[in-house]
Parts: C-alpha cells; structure tokens; sequence
C-alpha cells in the first residue's frame, strides 16, 4: 500500500508546530500502525531529519503510552483498539491520514505526538489509592466481596491512562479516567473508609488540573481502547455529590 | 554536542527539576465553582424546567376543550390562591423561579462551555466523532435557539407584541389568531422550536440522572427510555394545539 | 573471548539453621533504623514494575527519603502491566495440598536446580503477604460466587495456586504499587522522576551513593546522589531485539552498574515462551504473547510433510502430526513452556513449520469447539481470541491460530546476596533485573511474586540492615564527575559517528545473531560464531551508526542508540556464559548436552553453581562461582514423558 500522512510536527513545547506531509510506499497490511511510522522514522533517520516522535512501549495494548488523533479519531476508527493494536489493514491502499497528538491544555505538546499526561497523576495522587501500608493487610480472605462487585470493579479498574477519553471529548474532560478509578475503588468494601474523601479530592484536582466538565457526550467511552463505560461517570458524581452534601 | 550545563557540586543533594516544572494550577474553589457543582445547578434547574414544562403541556391541552376551557385555566393561573395572595402574585412568583432557573442554567452552560474552550486552545485539524456528535451540537446550539424561541413566544403569546390580537385579548384568542393558517410560518417556527426542545431533553434528562448520580448499569435503559418517553410526549403535547389550530381542527 | 576465573564466591549470607527459621533469623538479625533517622537517609529507586514501584512505595511509608525513577512518562506503565496469566501465592485457599514447602519444591525443581534453596524457600513464606497486600490495596482479583478468591492452576502446577485477574494481572497489581507510589509521592515521602533515565552508576569510596540521569524531555543530564541504590530495572530480554517485553525495556541501568564492579549472575539463562503470535514480516517491532492457558484446550500440530502449502482445513487428519501429544504422551500439549519452544523449533527446523517463511505451527481449537461447543471456547478464551485476531486478521474459529516460541524472560541478572544486594555495597537490586530466585528456569506466574515480594517484604528489611550505617556522609567529588563524564562521552560519541544505519538496524541485526545461536538452541560452535560477529557487529556500530538530532531535546534516537550499544556488550557476555556453561539445564539447552531423546540434559557434577562475571578490563571477564547446594530438595532430572 501507499499512503500519504499529515503528521502534526513540533520541535518542543514552544514551537508553534504545523501539519507535515510525508509520502510512504509499501506499506504491509500486515503491519502495525507504529510499525508503519517506525518505517518511515527509519527513512527519515537515514536523510539525516528528524523522525517524528511518539510514545510507545508495550506495544500490546496494556500500557497506555501510545496514543494519537488518527483522522480525528483518538487511537483511530477501530473500535477498543490501542494506536498500538491498530493494523494497517483497515486502511485503504492510497488513503491519506491524518496524525495529530491528544489536544488538551492540561496535556501540553512535549514533541511532535508526544504529550505530557502527568495531570492523570496528580489526579491519583489525589486520593486514588487506599491507605494500606505494606505489611499491615489483613488475610485476604478476611473480607469477602461479592463476585459482582469484584467484576464490575475490575471492569472499572481496567483503565490504562492513555487518555484518548480527554482526548476525544469536545470539552476536554479527564471525567471517565477519573470516574474509573473512583468506581474501581467505590466498588470494593476495601475501598469505602475514604470513598467519599477520595471523590471529592479526586473531582477537584481534575478541575483544578484545567480539564473541562463532562456533558456526557460520551465520546469518550466511545474512543476508550478497555470500554469504560459511562456509568463510572455517574458512580462518581453520585460520590461527589454525597461528599459536598457531608 | 551535549548541553552545556553547570556541573555544580558534586555534594549538592539533588537536582530538583520537580520544581521548575510544576505547572500553575487553580486552587479548587467551593461546590458551585467546581465543573461537577455547576452540572448539578444545571440538572436542577433542568429538572424545574421540565416541570414547567409539563404543566405548560398541560394547560395548552385545553384548548381542545373549547375556548373556554382554556380561558379558564389561563385565569385560574392568575388567580391561584386568591383570595390569600393578591393577584398574579402566585403566577409572578412562579414565574420569577422559573426565570432564575432560566439564568442559573445559561449560567451553568456559559461558563462550562467556556471551561471547554479553555480545556482545548488548540483545535484538531480533523475531529470526528464517535458518538454521532449528537450532543455535542443540540445541546448548545439547541439550547440557543431555544433562547430565541422562548423570547419570540413571550413576545408573541404572552405579551402579544407580536400577535395579530395584541396584548388586550383573551389567550386562547390570542392562541388561536397566533397560529392561524395565514400564519403558517409561525407555527412551523413553533415546531421546529418544540423538536428542539425534545431533542435537548432526550439528553438532558438523561444526563441529569447521570449528573445526579442515579444513572448505573442496571438502571440505564429504564433512565434512557424514561427520557426519551417524557421529550416525546411533550413534543406531541406542545405540537397538538398549532397543528389543530393552523389545519383547521380547532377554530 | 578471553575470561580468567576468580575466587569463588562463599558467603550469601543466608542465615544458618533450618530453611523454613532462615527469612525470621534475618529479620531479627537485621539492624534497625532509628525512625528519626530514616528521613536523613536518602534511597534511589530506579524503576516503577512490580519490584520498584512497590520497593519506593513501602520505603516511603517507613519514612526513607526516596527518589524514584523511569524511562516512561508515568511510573503506571512499567512493564509488569503486560504481564497475563496470574501470580502465585502458597494460601492453600483451596485445601489442594499446597503449602509454602511445596511452592518451593516446584521452584526448585521448575529451576532445575539452579536456584537458591534459601532464597526460593524464603519467596515462599513471603508469597502469602502479597495477596494480603494487593487485596488490601483493591487489587480486583477474581473471585468466586461466595465472594472468595479464585485461584487456577498454571504452567503445569498440579496445584490450584495462581490467582488471577482475568488475564490482566500483572496490570492490576501494578495499578495497586502504583497507587501506593502515588501516594508517597503525596506524601513528599517520594520524589518522582518520570522521563528520566539512568545512564550510570555513582561509586564512591566502594558504596554505590548515587545516579546520573538523564532528563529525556529536556536532554540535561543530572546528577542524583544517596546513601543506597536499588536497580529495579526489568529484563534484557530485548537483547534479542523481538521479543515479548516493551520496546523500552533495556540492560543499560544494570550493564552499566556491571561496569561499576556489580557481578551479573547466569547471563545466559532465558526463556522462551512457546506461544506467541508468529513473525509476519520483517518491519516487525515486537512478538505479542498468546497466554498459555490456550494449551489447556487447543492441539498443536504441523503437516507431516515437509512445505506443504495446503491450508489447514484441507490437510486431513492422517496428515497431521499432534507432535507434543506423540512425544510427550503424558503431557501433551501441557509440557513445560522450554519442552514445547524447543519442540516446536524442531518440527519448523525439519521445514515443516507454517505460516509466513515457515516458522510457525498451528494451535487448533477445532476440537474443543466440536467437544465444548463454540460459546464455552469464546467464554473461555474470547479476549484471546479477539487479539489474536486483530494482530493476524485471522479468526481463530475457523482457521486455527500460528504460533511460535518467543524470548520473554531472563533469569539471569546482577548477582545478589540473601539480602538482594549487589557485590557493590549499597547497591541493590530487584526483581527481573537481579537473578536470584528462578534458577535456569522460571515457572509460570512466579515473576510477579517475585518482584511483589522483593519490593514489599524483603528489600525493605535487608536495605535496613545496610542503611542503620548511614547517613554515609559527603560524596567525593571526583567519583561523581567522573561518572558523569563518561556519561556525555557516550552520548557525545554517539551523536558524533553519524553514519549511515540507524540504531535499529543495528538492533535487528544483532537480534536475529542471537536468537540464530544463542536462542532456543546452542552449540559450542554457534556461540564461538556469535562471539566472532559480536565484536564485528558491534565495531562497525560503532564506525557507522546514524543517530539524528541532538543531546538537548527529547531524542528518542539518541535513547536507542545508548541502549543498542549495551545490549552488544551484554550480548558478548551472554554468549560467553553459554559457552562456558556447556550442560543443558532449564532455559539453556546446549545441544551436547542431551540424552537419547533429545532432552536436556545437566551436569550437576560441574555446573552445580552460580556463574557470576565480574567486569574485566584487557583480560576479558572474570568468573566466579557460587556452588548451588541442596539439602531440601534431592536432584532429579525432569522428565515429562
Ligand atoms: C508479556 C508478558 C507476560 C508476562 N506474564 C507473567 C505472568 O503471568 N506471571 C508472572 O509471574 N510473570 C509474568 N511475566 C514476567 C513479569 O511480568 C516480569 O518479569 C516482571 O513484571 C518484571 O518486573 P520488574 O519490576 O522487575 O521490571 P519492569 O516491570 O520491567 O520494570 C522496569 C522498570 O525500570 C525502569 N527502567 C528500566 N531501565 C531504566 C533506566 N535505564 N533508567 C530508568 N528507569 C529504567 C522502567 O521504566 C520500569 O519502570 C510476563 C512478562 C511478559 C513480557
Ligand atoms: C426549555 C428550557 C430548557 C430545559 C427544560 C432544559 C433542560 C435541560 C436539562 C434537564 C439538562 C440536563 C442537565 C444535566 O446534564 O445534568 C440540560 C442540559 C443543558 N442545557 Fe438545557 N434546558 C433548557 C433550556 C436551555 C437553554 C435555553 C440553553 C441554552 C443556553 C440550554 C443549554 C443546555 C446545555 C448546554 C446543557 C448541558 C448539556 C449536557 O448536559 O450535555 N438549555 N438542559
Ligand atoms: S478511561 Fe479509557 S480512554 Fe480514558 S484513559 Fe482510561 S483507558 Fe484511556
Ligand atoms: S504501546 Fe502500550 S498501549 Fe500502545
């Protein structure tokens, strides 16, 4: 195949950036979409340029380090499918492709697609965790949890940060990862003396990071490579909610 | 080749690059500041509104019992409470909530799409979306020309600025001149308007059981249809009297 | 390759007496640290897996002052996040007849006796805390109806003890280090340095006192100092350039704390993972792993005839040959994971392999969908199937699924005594980055428990014991600048070649060397070959390299370059290793050394023991060893026919 991409390019945090388009020829349907940019990396490393940059690393969809706007499309049109995971099988011969990063103002542009998603961070640091030091756990069978909540809890739980929620929602909110993390631990009565004091520190370091407020489009659950669904969202305002009202 | 960088003592404790790169955040403010605090004013206000609205359904609905009917109810809605409160008083007051709810709502919307705004500075070259866009565009501009509408309707059957009766008449006159056959466009106006309006609060409602919290995995297609049902009975509610009217049923 | 042999290495400092009071003696034994005290005392932790994340979070809360780095934007995305199937622990939740002495039998026994009776016993005493620990945490583990916790048998275990969570585990334990991390970092207890990457190793009057790093945002390089290191840095299975790990995952942290003085123990132990979605080109970046699990239901076959290009629906049943199943008729398809890689290299090497330039062999579901019926194989397998399938774009329900052995793992790693220090004092190290605990082979679902028991139990009552010394005082100047400008030497070296290959090319190169005669299989003379091209390799790298771009910006050339460059260095030592090593044992198959059958084969009479190489200059390695005595476990040859 024969493909021609406009890659957003952009020296470093303070320049301006631009659309680049860049031809590439014999490309396998069999590759991966990386594999694709890895090959034209290679050519561009060889002309003495620069290769675009991007964030990788497992490259089997469990880290959330990849991601990209491919055709307006946060991880691509392939639904549950990491940039990582994506083949170029589903793209035709000839296409041309647009490639931007994740546009979000508490994600600012590092390089080329490589944003800066430490915001997601600050949010867990927040409150989203559970005040357990090592060593002092109880035996784990001490506390039995329904097998429903344990698997609606890890349905929740499955998040990878990649942040193509923030970066598909039209107001650039951070409320599925955040609600997702909240709805893994709200679930689980491990989870409940600091549910409420987790809701509210959580909600408010995500505001406080610059994210917009959720009009529940879901957009998001839509592009979410683990298909978080939008119902988190709800375990979280309800949190929320119940926090403020205390 | 490589940074010229002060190599510093080697006994200095550590770099510290933490510092330098914490980003300026925002202290959060109280409840209604927060973007969670503002969707609950507006599933609030939400929530009053499609009261109103239903009552509203409700009253215009009378007017396929007769003039009269309608006359009355317009009335009664004056007079509630009379003799205790004075006249009008009950309506005004009624009526000065719904206004706050109007505000309180635009408020809300305003300063959350103004917050989206400041979320994305800089715009995709391609978006598209998948979840059918749907919301994202009623929502605003629907909420837009609802603004407008209400406006025109005020003038039109409230006021009757606008109307070929004037203010002086009896509302169901005022009603049914309004959306006379010669006016036609009015009431195709007034239809658009309403489907809006249904569009919004298939939405809306649901999403104010989200914002609220009652939304779960069990519950949602109840919460979706209950939506869905309620945005379509007011749209047919609020459709019945002017189609009546402008084809002749109701005279 | 010259190497010289030193003194052999005598004292781990295990604790004496009986192995199941040896881990409480330690403890006790282990000076305290004055709570006061613990805030002047500074630890770097490098790496955020399973062994660091959970190492920095549990020093925090006993109120060390910690630093803790990694190469990726945030300490979540570790490489422990991809590990599937489940992580063992010796609960006996399911009154099967496990026991922590049985945990350690089979570790021992799965290491084919290359393993530490006193470490590995200690895993299994330890292994029962972590499940405590992450369930505490909110680790969301499968559970059962009456609200307990599930738990399988894994990779052979004829036991129930892995426990699981769906097949995202190392994911969900993960996600609980990292959000105790998280909250140290709340705390101030942690200093995190996320895009940061360490280039070297500070020595200073014989302690390991600190790091330099390098900021990969911003490509300063800076200079970290402490009063103890911990290297919890992963695998070097990327030596192999594919392989199962993440395309980040290096040698450099523990390759250069080797070139400090750190021993690098076993260099040669991998292992193979039989199941992997095969190669389909050559642009391929990395191999993805099918969970193992597939074996309990799916039949390995190849065509009996050599090349035959028919498509497996239209090979009939006589024409097929169910080799595992012929070989190993008690096993099967079920024999441990260095039986089924070699086997299936063998079947491919006879030019019977499928698939994309014949190396690959079917794994068939028709069966089990036929026996089971098609909804209990996608309720059981469904997710597998759905990546396979998005990887291939084949599915797996009508066409069977190719497989081929992968690199997925390294037993090998820096030396470490009972306490998980290194042979530089003050230097520790975790995790898959040190060798201790899996001998020539590791077990399935022991990596994670091992990290986990590392970070959470053992490291921080070991590095007690070394830091109740401390605050060590001033670092000498000299040692730190020093090790900072060989840092900016590489890196100006590096960018000053500019050549005409890029560092990738170099990477593939070197890893398809490897895996041809350092992989699966090894012979005397493949090595011999492999140390010849190596340094030619290595030199012509060196002469022609391309790296883009400069030292002052977010270089991700200029990273792989660095990483390339050790993984050469390494590459030679691991050949060496395997060549002096010349029985077969777990991971490691010499093909001298096998009985009538074709199966390894050890030598217990020589190589009984730990090879651990010392950082040679002119005259190459030095190697010494540490002599592997069981007095728990009798030796045995595995036999699985
Ligand atoms: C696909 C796959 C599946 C697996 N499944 C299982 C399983 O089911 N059960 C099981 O028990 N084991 C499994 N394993 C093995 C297991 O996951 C690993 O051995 C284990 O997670 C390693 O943990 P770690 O903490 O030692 O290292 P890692 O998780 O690899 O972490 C390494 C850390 O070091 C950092 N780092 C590395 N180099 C540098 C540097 N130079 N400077 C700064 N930071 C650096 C990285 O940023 C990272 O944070 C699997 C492995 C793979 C590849
Ligand atoms: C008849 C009048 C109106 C009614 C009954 C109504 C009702 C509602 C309801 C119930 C919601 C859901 C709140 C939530 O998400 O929790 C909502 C949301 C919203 N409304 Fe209205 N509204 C009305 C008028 C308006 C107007 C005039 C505007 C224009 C500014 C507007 C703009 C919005 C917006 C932007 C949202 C948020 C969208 C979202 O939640 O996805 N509405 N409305
Ligand atoms: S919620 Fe989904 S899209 Fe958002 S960060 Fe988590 S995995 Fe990514
Ligand atoms: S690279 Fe890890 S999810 Fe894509």
């Amino acid at each position: 195949m024969n493909l021609t991409l406009r890659v957003w390019r952009q020296s470093g945090p303070s320049d301006a950036g631009r659309m680049v388009t860049y031809k590439v020829e014999d490309v396998s349907p069999d590759m991966s979409f990386l594999e694709m940019l890895d090959v034209l990396n290679e050519r561009l490393i060889v002309e003495g340029d620069d290769p675009i940059a991007f964030d990788h690393d497992c490259r089997e969809g469990i880290c959330g380090m990849c991601g990209m706007v491919i055709n307006g499309v946060a991880h691509g049109e392939q639904r549950a499918t990491t940039t990582c995971q994506l083949h170029m099988r589903h793209f035709e011969d000839g296409a041309e492709i647009t490639i931007e990063p994740w546009r979000a103002a508490p994600f600012p542009v590092v390089k080329d697609l490589v944003v800066d998603r430490s915001a997601f961070d600050r949010i867990i640091q927040a409150g989203g965790f559970v005040s357990v030091p090592a060593g002092s756990a109880p035996d784990a069978h001490s506390v039995p949890v329904r097998k429903e909540d344990a698997d609606a809890a890890f349905d929740a739980a499955t998040c990878i940060g990649c942040g193509a929620c923030v970066a598909a929602c039209p107001n650039g909110s951070a409320s599925l990862f955040t609600a997702a993390k909240i709805t893994h631990l709200s679930l689980l009565p491990q989870g409940q003396p600091e549910r409420l004091s987790r809701a509210k520190a959580m909600v408010d370091q995500m505001d406080s990071e610059g994210f917009g407020g959720c009009t529940n489009t879901g957009e998001c659950t839509a592009v979410c490579p683990k298909g978080i669904p939008l119902d988190t969202i709800a375990q979280m305002n309800s949190d929320y909610l119940k926090a403020n009202a205390k | 080749m490589t940074a010229t960088i002060e190599r510093g003592s080697a006994t200095a404790p550590v770099n510290t690059p933490a510092a330098k790169k914490t980003p300026t955040r925002k202290k959060p403010g109280g409840f209604l500041t927060s973007s969670n605090g503002k969707k609950v004013v507006m599933a609030v206000t939400g929530a009053v509104m499609v009261g109103f609205l239903v009552l509203h359904m409700l009253g215009n609905l009378k007017i396929f019992f007769g003039r009269d009917s309608f006359n009355d109810y317009a009335h009664a809605l004056r007079t509630l409470l009379e003799p205790i409160a004075p006249y009008r008083s009950v309506l005004t007051i009624l009526e000065i909530g719904l206004v706050l709810a109007v505000v309180l709502h635009m408020w809300a919307a305003i300063s959350l799409s103004y917050r989206a705004g400041k979320a994305r500075p800089v715009k995709y070259v391609a978006k598209k979306s998948q979840a059918n866009g749907y919301t994202t565009h009623i929502m605003r501009w629907g909420g837009l020309t609802i603004v407008f509408f209400v406006i025109w309707h005020l003038l039109d059957l409230t006021f009757g600025v606008v109307n070929p009766k004037g203010f002086d008449s009896a509302p169901a006159d005022r009603m049914i001149a309004g959306f006379d056959p010669s006016r036609w466009w009015v009431t195709l106006l007034y239809l658009v308007a309403v489907v809006m309006v249904g569009l919004h609060l298939r939405h809306g409602i649901w999403s104010a059981f989200q914002t609220l919290g009652w939304a779960n995995r069990d519950r949602n297609k109840v919460l979706r249809a209950t939506a869905g049902l309620i945005s379509i009975v007011l749209v047919v509610g609020f459709l019945a009297p002017p189609l009546a009217i402008t084809f002749g049923v109701v005279k | 390759m010259k190497f010289t042999e030193g003194p052999e290495i005598r004292d781990t400092k295990a604790p004496e007496g009986p192995v199941e009071e040896r881990w409480e003696k330690r403890k006790f034994g282990a000076k305290l640290v004055n709570p006061a005290n613990k805030r002047k005392l500074n630890v770097i932790v490098i790496g955020t897996g399973l062994a660091g994340g959970s190492a920095a979070a549990t020093l925090g809360e006993l109120g060390y002052n910690v630093k803790s780095f990694c190469y990726q934007d945030t300490p979540r995305r570790a490489h422990s996040i991809a590990a599937q199937g489940g992580i063992n622990a010796a609960k006996n939740y399911r009154g099967d007849g496990d026991s922590i002495y049985r945990l350690f039998y089979d570790t021992v026994k799965g290491g084919d006796f290359r393993a530490r009776e006193s470490n590995v016993y200690r895993l299994a005493q330890v292994s029962v805390n972590i499940i405590d620990q992450a369930v505490a945490q909110g680790v969301p583990f499968a559970r059962e109806y009456g609200g307990l916790l599930d738990t399988r048998s894994f990779g052979g275990a004829q036991v129930s003890r892995t426990f699981y969570a769906r097949g995202q585990t190392g994911q969900q334990l993960l996600l609980g280090a990292y959000q105790a991390l998280e909250r140290q970092i709340a705390a101030g207890t942690v200093q995190m340095h996320t895009r940061h990457e360490m280039l070297d190793l500070i020595v200073a009057d014989g302690r390991a006192r600190g790091v330099i790093v390098r900021d990969m945002v911003t490509g300063e390089i800076e200079r970290h100092l402490a009063d103890a290191v911990v290297l919890a840095s992963g695998g070097y299975g990327n030596v192999f350039f594919l392989s199962t790990n993440a395309k980040g995952c290096n040698t450099t942290a523990i390759w250069r704390a080797h070139e400090r003085g750190a021993y690098f123990a076993n260099p040669c132990y991998t292992q193979i993972h039989p199941t992997c979605i095969p190669v389909s080109g050559e642009y391929q970046s990395k191999l993805t792993l099918m969970s193992e699990s597939l074996r309990n239901d799916g039949r390995v076959w190849v065509p009996l005839r050599k090349n035959d290009e028919r498509a497996p629906g239209d090979i009939p049943e006589e024409e097929r040959d169910y080799y595992l199943e012929r070989i190993y008729p008690s096993f099967g398809n079920l024999v441990p994971r260095d039986i089924a890689s070699r086997a299936a290299k063998n079947v491919c090497d006879e030019g019977r392999g499928v698939g994309p330039g014949g190396l690959g062999v079917y794994l068939d579901f028709r069966d089990a969908i036929n026996r089971l019926g098609r909804d209990a194989v996608e309720k059981k397998y469904g997710n597998l199937f759905e990546m396979y399938e998005r990887i291939t774009g084949e599915n797996p329900y009508d066409v069977p699924m190719r497989i081929y052995p992968a690199v997925h793992y390294t037993m090998g790693g820096l030396w470490v005594d009972y306490d998980l220090q290194s042979t530089i004092p003050g230097l520790f190290v975790i995790g898959e980055a040190n060798f201790s605990d899996h001998g020539a082979n590791r077990l399935g679902a022991s990596a994670l428990m091992q990290g986990l028991a590392d970070g959470y139990f053992v490291l921080p009552t070991t590095i007690g014991d070394y830091l109740a010394a401390g605050p060590f005082g001033d670092v000498d100047d000299e040692a730190v600048a020093q090790a900072e400008i060989r840092v900016r030497d590489k890196i100006d070296r590096l960018l000053a070649v500019n050549g005409t290959r890029t560092p990738d090319s170099f990477h593939r190169e070197l890893g398809k060397l490897m895996w041809d005669y350092c992989g699966m299989e090894r012979t005397e003379e493949s090595l011999r070959k492999a140390l010849e091209r190596i340094p030619e390799l290595r030199a012509e790298f060196w002469q022609n390299v391309k790296v883009s771009g400069t030292a002052e910006e977010l270089n991700q050339v200029l990273e792989k370059a660095g990483r390339v460059a050790d993984f050469f260095d390494l590459a030679e030592l691991m050949c060496l290793d395997a060549l002096v090593r010349s029985e077969s044992c777990g991971g490691h198959f010499r093909a001298e050394s096998q009985d009538a059958d074709g199966e390894a084969l050890r030598d217990d009479e020589h190589f009984a023991h730990v090879s651990a190489w010392e950082h040679g200059g002119e005259d190459g390695p030095v190697l010494h060893k540490e002599t592997l005595e069981y007095e728990y476990v009798k030796m045995t040859q595995r036999s699985y026919k």
